[in-house]
């Protein structure tokens, strides 16, 4: 135990009293964060655990949510969550490389400050707010001038845009999560375009490679795995998202087959019902779909971290 | 690449190389056709982003200026069919839930970044780095349900102190890195002088290191509590709302998110005006404190 706890303290604390208990404090406060962090999963581990013995295996394949009558399968929210967010992330991928594209190569000082400016304030917008927006102006326009002109023409014989279209639905949801991640998405692309050397861009256009050449086969493949791990703390922040989504996305459990059909996700389920739950059995139910999705986000956002950290371990070589 | 086909030197070919936009062939033509095109689509892309964000403030500003007054801060909601429901406990209860979640998050959150900044290279400073990094990924609602199941089945009933308690959570990683970032930015040599001063290390570390990072940190600060003010979701099962003024840390107490997302997906026309100006206050606080953070306050070692 001794030498264990000693480890923690660095070499130049040993010494002096002062120091030692200066270095103790400040180790104290670092191990804090990994403390917390594993009591949380416990207390939300011990919380679904009842849940998790009644249900097993099947919590997570049976489509089947009925409180009422204590039944309780998650498949309908863990597939919404994964619809939308995946809906997202193909809308905002390539609006936010092109982002990141246009203000590292092409746009002028006097452009790429403002725009970089706007593209920071969305990221500070609160999530109810987008919210707000979604409910009362991106619904009723979608529904008008997207869903429906579809769902007449294509959607006839297209199954994924067919269908009544309710405004609130999966696509409002994909649309409003794509909104909210590209500012994330294409800040840190624009840090890894930014850090790919000006040299291989110059080597590029020397050998007589147009701006858009050396951009695709250049400096893209150089940034590609920051990019991707751009792309997936992108999808870690659509996974987890709650409010905004909560509001547009209809709150139906039930496996949609459109896009314009209402779904459901894990966190909106949370919201809504958490609250209301009183038997035992739903509250575990939750707390075992709340301990799903952090677990979800867990693993996507280390993934996420180790890519964007084999980037910085390369670039610093 | 395969442009005009290779000549000998001198001859006709030399105006060729004076002039190559005369001697495009079709391939090339075709070339910086793409190459236009593609990256005229980066600039739609980029204006395609922004573009939302010009809506939002648009309505905004639209649907939510004609609600606002000085009755609009200063009274209670009112139920539905009174003229001028108003949100100014909500508006009092954010300010507690922040100031909570300030008191009780910040001084940890500054202490594991001088942690990290100080223990730098060390296996468990790597490992406590990652776990912040992954905690602040974590998604509110969870961090929510965590607090509710902790504090508020603890306690009994839900309070302003669960809601403090699960916005410091969120804090405490923002401001952790942020800490770090601006800790390390600061000169080596400024460290090196109080040591070879003979001050200690705690006191180099608290009396010349933390003090040249104020201002950096100061900035994280602010833009971790402007983000947290704007929560939601942490909020719904902690401080869970309150229609009444209330400012006693063991009561249920209003926050201007809970109180908007209430009055969205009411059914009362009435109350969905009142939660555009909702948002609009909520988001001239959100802005005008990060605004602030940005451009009052600058780091002098930040660029270097």
């Amino acid at each position: 135990m001794q030498t264990s706890l000693s480890r923690l303290i660095p070499a130049w604390a040993q010494g002096n009293v002062s120091d030692r208990s200066y270095a103790a404090a400040l180790a104290a406060f670092g191990l804090f964060i990994p403390v917390l962090f594993a009591f949380i999963l416990v207390r939300v581990g011990v919380a679904a655990w009842p849940a998790v013995r009644h249900f097993g295996g099947g919590f997570i394949t049976s489509t089947d949510w009925d409180p009422v009558n204590g039944q309780f399968g998650a498949l309908p929210f863990i597939f919404g969550t994964l619809a939308s967010s995946l809906l997202a992330l193909v809308i905002a991928v390539p609006l936010a490389v092109g982002l990141a594209i246009f203000l590292t190569e092409l746009a002028p000082r006097w452009l790429a400050a403002p725009i970089g400016f706007g593209t920071e304030l969305l990221a500070a917008i609160p999530s109810v707010v987008y919210g707000l927006w979604g409910i009362f102006v991106l619904v009723p326009w979608l529904r008008a001038y997207v869903q429906q002109p579809l769902a007449e023409s294509v959607g006839k014989s297209v199954g994924f845009f067919s269908g009544p279209a309710y405004g609130v639905s999966v696509m409002a949801g994909g649309v409003i999560l794509a909104i909210m991640i590209v500012p994330f998405i294409s800040a840190v692309s624009r840090e890894v375009l930014a850090a790919v050397p000006v040299a291989q861009r110059e080597a590029a256009l020397a050998l007589g490679a147009t701006r858009w050449e050396m951009t695709w086969q250049i400096v893209l493949p150089y940034a590609l795995p920051g990019i991707i791990g751009a792309t997936i703390l992108g999808l870690g922040r659509a996974l987890g998202e709650t409010m905004a989504i909560t509001m547009v996305i209809g709150n139906r459990p039930d496996i949609p087959t459109s896009l314009f059909a209402p779904g459901y996700t894990m966190a909106s389920v949370l919201a809504n019902e958490f609250s209301e739950a009183s038997a035992d059995l739903h509250l575990a139910a939750l707390m075992e779909i709340g301990l799903l999705l952090f677990g979800i986000t867990i693993l996507v956002n280390s993934f996420a971290r180790f890519l964007v950290w084999r980037v910085a371990q390369r670039a610093g070589r | 690449m395969s442009g005009p086909a290779p000549q000998p030197f001198g001859g006709a070919d030399a105006s060729a190389v004076a002039m190559p936009v005369l001697a495009l062939s079709w391939r090339d033509r075709r070339r910086r056709t793409t190459s236009f095109v593609m990256l005229a689509l980066t600039g739609v892309a980029a204006a395609l982003t922004v573009l939302p964000l010009l809506l939002i403030f648009f309505h905004l500003l639209r649907a939510g200026l004609s609600s606002i007054s000085v009755s609009f801060f200063t009274h209670v909601p009112a139920p539905v069919g009174e003229a001028g429901g108003v949100v100014g406990n909500s508006l009092l209860g954010t300010v507690i839930l922040v100031v909570l979640a300030g008191a009780m998050g910040l001084p940890i959150a500054i202490g594991a970044g001088m942690y990290l900044a100080e223990a730098q290279g060390s296996r468990t400073a790597n490992v406590v780095r990652f776990v912040t990094d992954v905690m602040n990924g974590i998604p509110s609602i969870v961090i929510g349900i965590f607090v509710w199941a902790w504090v508020v089945v603890t306690m009994g009933h839900f309070s302003a102190f669960a809601g403090g308690v699960a916005l410091a959570i969120m804090l405490i990683p923002m401001v952790t890195r942020t800490t770090e970032e601006m800790v390390r930015l600061v000169p080596r040599e400024l460290k090196e002088g109080g040591l070879a001063l003979g001050f200690t290390r705690w006191r180099t570390a608290l009396g010349i290191v933390l003090p040249a990072a104020r201002s950096g940190i100061l900035t994280g600060v602010l833009i971790a509590l402007a983000r947290i003010a704007g929560e939601t979701a942490p909020l719904l099962f902690t401080a869970f709302g309150n229609p009444f003024w209330e400012w006693r840390l063991g009561q249920p107490v209003d926050a201007l998110p809970v109180r908007i997302f209430q009055y969205a997906i009411s059914p009362y026309e009435e109350w969905h005006r009142l939660a555009w100006a909702g948002s609009l206050l909520l988001i001239a606080l959100v802005l005008a404190v990060s605004l602030a953070a940005r451009f009052l306050i600058r780091s002098p070692y930040k660029g270097r």
